[in-house]
């Protein structure tokens, strides 16, 4: 199958632009790079579903000219769902707005902490004692309480 | 046999009740249920003895070829005897040995009932998949039954310590079933047995199922978690180490072994690594001052000896191995019931503090004297009798009567028994005499009460029952008989006797004797011994260490990638994407991949000149610095993207794409009216050139994988019949509407179901409280006192009623006329459009965002008033009603006999429209209609009226700030905090 360049690398552009603007901490920036992302990535399903063609519809022309509609219909799904993302990043937004006075991602607390720990050499403390009251160690038999 | 099996799911279940009314008499009720299983099997005595079998099969997976397959053969009759009839024994004796108000006592009878239940299943199961989930069963039991006390630290870890280890087993036992199914065609375990499979496959298979059974009855190198389950209370020890868990891994070795004792490497793993566990156990129960721990380590010997013998695979073998079972389950489950009622009476375990027990409990001291001597293999008690014939058949192995065991190695193996044998005698005579003998120097232990006769009466069952088969040679051999027969016969018949004649394996019997009295008598001396020679690698250590370094792995890898920054995580997915399929695609385009790419420019050129628009707005996206340009510039490339949809050939959703942009655009501005224009400064660092280039990478990794696999496209579209199928079985023409309402309508499902969900969270996240925040109409909105305003009783007629409650300067007149004009007009349109979806561009998802466009128009022009206006309904009501509607739909066939979401027609005559067509889909069409109506109305309630209503506030506390300071410090800052505080309340 011929491949249209044109889309291709428009595909391209929009991604990279997307990524870009995702990587960012502003959440609208990373909203509007998810916008480009997905128009990209829509564009490419329908550059990977196979040359432009008549409008799919039965019996206005031959299906064997007709662009093919399933990917069609999974790129409408596609649109409509990234509605309903843009508006919820974007509820996310203004609420981050109103709590901090700005829409920056912030590093997460508890995963900083965890972070710590690893630099620290931590082990979690669930393997230190023996089980067994083993007669050579230290644990004795009352500790197996029945 | 399924019904046994439910009965006691059934105990376990109402276990919690039975407590809760009778204490820990519920055990003896609870008790019934294995008591059942028990005269269950002995009525079926005569069926088993005859050499057949009781068979049940259930289908239950029958497209996996699974079934609940159960079969009771002499091997299962046994071993259902065993292990109900002692269930039956341990739960009357916990009757006595728990307080009624022990705690987690209700917990604990539940789960006890269910680890004999799954133990039944375990052993009548006749399907591999059935015997994995029973096994499994009998691990989460075992694991719930050793961690009874949460509190305890050293009972958590010996839990956890006995579920990683068998599940370990387990897992790797389930591959081997795995494949043993797969070679022998048919998960039925008598099919497999009656017809083994050969070949490498079915060898690994084998082994790996070994690996299993040896985690479970804690052989080398997994025996340490047994002696660690001693945290379990003693009734729990007592079954787990005669009937249960642990003899699970025996009974599959039993049951195996008339298949495949030929098999390369059974023999030497299991003979080598039994013999290896009966000499270490031993050897460790020798040092043991804990009278339940050296029990502990007996058993771990037990069970290696057990192993040795049941993995022969002779005749003689099979029937010393199963008596010798049954011995090993009745004096150990004596053994240890003594010691719970020990440890109970007197308060401690340790054999240094107890002395002149004997004297004070009679009874006791005789029940476990002659479970003693079983286990020391003393005649006349059964234990003796399972030895003798295990010296025969050891003695015809030494003779290399064995296929694939050479006669040196016979001799190794019964050298080391005999050895074995010895230290059992030795630790048995050190557990007697430290439990009950009254020892110099130290003074007689204090009973807390006497013995009474309901506590004694399970050892006293027990350990007479070992007795009295000891007399019972003949009619045991009968009862094995049947198992026997699947083994090849021997050079000469073996039967069970207490008396064989002058013979060899006599002479070997009263050397371990002997051999136990003296290491007995010079017990000082061997414990000096072991403490010098303690080895310095044991597999509990390295089961620490490995867990340790688990856990230390767990935290560095936490650490490494669990950082917290989202621009972090992205980085690390879209870097695996280009390291991985990136690199791929780079290495199969140099290898020759390049020569096959097929490109054409353009379909059409007009494609052109769209992508360069498109192009430059996403670059000057990203150069952008204004939020509202950055969003604008973005609405730029999305209508770009419409056009192209246009251009190839997909008029659907270039419309949805337009109207989804306007949509998204309006919704952007409304928000960013709250937001800071410009985007936070940030200082120009090195990560953006990383940035960049991490983006250009994945861009052109995109466009890469596109060319490639799009010249690589051969197959035919599955969507090449799609035409067809659309206008046969879903009735329109529109081949994108109809794959949307019915070819994929789960998909569409699933979609507005995420719709929902959105709107649910931009509401939840806006509103904060109560969505539902009051619609009010024009007509409710009270004027000021003294104020004079045109009446706004319904009825009167403006152009729009919203519009007044604005500001003038805020107002256009125009915009308002024009609104009124076109609003009807827009919303008709979308009708037609939700109608003639199924046959001409349009459809449900189009037809919403047009109506709330018209919404859209409408709040625009008037406000928030206007909004109430001119939808009074509550979004959320509008939203469900929609996927009500969509469900409705879709279930709607079933109800004539069709499936879910299947379209029919109908045609519908009607005056003066003529005959109208009517296709079922239109109701799901409509109900997708509803939600997006929905989704957007709630959008504009929430970033509409809901903001506007925040910013009036803001405004209005700035102004009242400024009037009380009397100066002009109502600032932006001031007037946003106030709004914030206004929010949050």
């Amino acid at each position: 199958m011929e491949v249209n360049l044109t889309l291709v690398l428009t595909c391209g552009v929009l991604c990279a632009s997307g990524v870009y603007l995702m990587l960012e901490r502003s959440l609208t920036r990373v909203l509007v790079g998810l916008l480009l992302l997905s128009n990209g990535i829509n564009l490419a399903l329908i550059v990977a579903s196979g040359p432009a063609g008549e409008s799919a519809f039965y019996g206005s022309a031959d299906p064997a000219d007709m662009a093919d509609p399933l990917p069609q219909a999974l790129v409408l799904t596609a649109i409509v769902i990234t509605l309903g993302t843009v508006a919820f990043v974007l509820a996310m937004a203004h609420r981050s707005w109103q709590l901090n006075e700005h829409d920056d991602v912030q590093d997460d607390v508890e995963d900083a902490a965890i972070r710590r720990l690893a630099i620290s050499d931590a082990t979690s403390d669930s393997h230190s004692l023996t089980t067994s009251g083993d007669d050579d160690a230290e644990t004795p038999g009352e500790e197996d309480g029945s | 046999m399924l019904a046994l099996v439910a009965l006691h799911a059934i105990a376990a279940a109402s276990a919690p009740v039975l407590v809760r009314q009778f204490g820990r008499r519920a055990f003896l009720l609870l008790a019934l249920a294995p008591l059942t299983a028990v005269i269950w099997a002995l009525r079926h005595t005569g069926t088993v003895l005859d050499g057949g079998a009781v068979t049940q099969v259930v289908p239950w997976i029958s497209g996996l070829g699974m079934e609940l397959a159960f079969s009771l053969g002499a091997l299962q009759w046994l071993m259902t005897l065993v292990v109900a009839g002692i269930g039956v024994l341990v739960m009357t004796y916990c009757a006595w040995y728990f307080g009624d108000d022990s705690p987690g006592l209700a917990a604990f009878t539940a789960h006890f009932t269910s680890f004999v239940g799954a133990m039944l299943g375990l052993v009548l199961a006749d399907d591999l998949m059935l015997i994995f989930v029973f096994w499994e069963l009998t691990t989460v039991f075992s694991f719930l039954l050793i961690g009874i006390d949460p509190t305890s630290r050293a009972s958590r870890l010996a839990a956890i310590e006995a579920l990683v280890v068998t599940t370990l087993g387990g897992l790797v036992m389930f591959v081997g079933m795995l494949l043993l199914g797969l070679e022998a065609g048919t998960l039925r375990l008598s099919a497999i047995l009656a017809d083994p499979p050969t070949g490498t496959a079915t060898t690994v298979a084998v082994m790996l199922i070994l690996v299993g059974a040896l985690s479970k009855s804690a052989q080398v190198p997994f025996q340490f978690w047994l002696p660690g389950a001693m945290a379990a209370p003693t009734p729990v020890s007592a079954y787990l180490h005669a009937a249960s868990m642990v003899k699970a891994g025996i009974y599959l070795i039993a049951l195996l072994a008339p298949a495949f004792a030929g098999v390369p490497g059974w023999h030497l793993t299991l003979l080598t690594l039994g013999t290896l566990t009966m000499l270490v156990g031993g050897w460790r129960a020798l040092r043991q001052n804990d009278i339940k721990l050296l029990l502990a380590y007996g058993t771990v010997s037990q069970l290696g000896f057990l192993t040795v013998v049941l993995s022969i695979g002779s005749r003689t073998a099979a029937l010393a191995g199963l008596a010798m079972l049954l011995a090993h389950a009745l004096f150990k489950a004596t053994l240890f019931l003594c010691v719970g009622i020990v440890d109970k009476l007197s308060g401690t375990r340790d054999l240094q503090q107890l002395s002149g027990l004997g004297r004070r409990m009679p009874v006791l001291a005789v029940a476990a004297g002659l479970a003693a001597l079983s286990m020391a293999g003393l005649p006349p008690l059964l234990g003796f009798v399972g030895k003798e014939t295990v010296w025969a058949a050891l003695l015809e192995l030494a003779d290399g009567e064995t296929a694939g065991v050479a006669p040196w190695a016979g001799t190794l193996v019964l050298v080391g028994l005999v050895v074995g044998s010895a230290l059992t005698a030795a630790y048995t005579l050190r557990w007697y005499w430290g439990t009950f003998a009254a020892k110099r120097g130290v003074a007689d232990t204090v009973l807390k009460q006497p013995l009474g006769t309901g506590f004694a009466h399970s050892p006293v069952v027990l350990s007479g029952l070992g007795l009295l088969l000891g007399f019972a040679g003949a009619a045991l051999t009968a009862a094995i008989a049947p198992y026997d027969a699947l083994l090849p016969a021997g050079a000469h018949e073996e039967y069970l006797a207490l008396w064989h004649g002058w013979e060899l394996p006599l002479l070997l019997s009263a050397l371990t004797v002997l051999g136990g009295l003296a290491l007995f008598r010079w017990r000082e001396a061997v414990c000096r011994l072991q403490a010098r020679t303690a080895p310095p690698v044991t597999a509990e250590g390295l089961y620490r260490y490995v867990m340790r370094a688990v856990d230390r792995a767990a935290v560095e890898v936490t650490g490494l990638f669990q950082r917290g920054s989202v621009p972090f995580y992205l980085t690390v997915i879209l870097g695996v994407v280009l390291l991985l399929p990136g690199s791929a695609l780079v290495l199969g385009l140099l290898d020759g991949g390049a020569e096959r790419l097929t490109v054409r420019l353009w379909d059409r050129p007009a494609q052109a000149m769209v992508a360069m628009v498109m192009v430059a707005a996403a670059i000057f996206t990203v150069r952008s610095r204004r939020r509202l340009r950055a969003v604008v510039l973005a609405g730029v490339s999305g209508y770009g993207c419409a056009v192209l949809f246009l251009l190839h050939g997909a008029p659907d959703i270039a419309m949805t794409q337009v109207l989804v942009e306007t949509v998204t655009l309006v919704v952007f501005v409304m928000v960013l009216r709250r937001l800071p224009d410009y985007f936070t400064d940030r200082p120009l660092s090195v990560t953006r050139y990383w940035r960049i280039a991490l983006s250009a990478g994945v861009g052109t990794a995109v466009a890469g994988f596109l060319l490639v696999a799009g010249s690589d496209r051969v197959g035919r579209p599955i969507s090449e019949r799609f035409a067809e199928a659309a206008y046969e079985f879903g009735y329109g023409r529109n081949v994108v509407n109809v794959t949307l309402v019915d070819i994929r309508a789960w998909d569409t499902f699933g979609e507005i179901s995420v719709l929902v969900v959105a709107a649910t969270g931009v509401a939840s996240l806006i509103f904060l409280d109560s969505r539902s925040a009051s619609i009010r109409r024009v007509f409710d909105i009270p004027y000021p006192e003294g104020v004079q305003k045109q009446s706004t009783s319904p009825g009167r007629r403006v152009w729009l009623p919203g519009p007044r409650t604005l500001s003038p300067d805020r107002r256009s007149i125009i915009f308002e006329v024009v609104t009124r004009l076109v609003f009807h007009t827009i919303v008709v349109f979308s009708i037609y459009l939700l109608l003639a979806g199924h046959n001409l561009p349009g459809g449900g998802f189009a037809a919403g965002m047009v109506s709330g466009l018209a919404l859209m128009v409408r709040y625009l022009a008037g406000g928030r008033y206007e909004l109430d206006e001119a939808a009074p309904i509550d979004a959320g009501a509008l939203i469900g009603s929609g996927l009500f509607v969509a469900a409705l739909s879709g279930l709607g066939p079933v109800a004539f006999g069709g499936a879910v979401l299947q379209t029919n027609d109908y045609y519908l005559s009607l005056p003066l429209l003529g005959e109208v067509h009517l296709v079922s889909s239109v109701g799901f069409d409509i109900g997708v209609y509803l939600v997006v109506v929905g989704l957007v109305l709630d959008l504009l309630r929430t970033f509409g009226s809901r903001l506007d209503r925040q910013i009036l506030r803001a405004e209005r506390e700035a102004a009242q700030a400024r009037d009380r300071s009397g100066e002009r410090v109502g600032d932006r800052a001031v007037a946003q905090q106030a709004g914030d505080q206004g929010a949050i309340s």
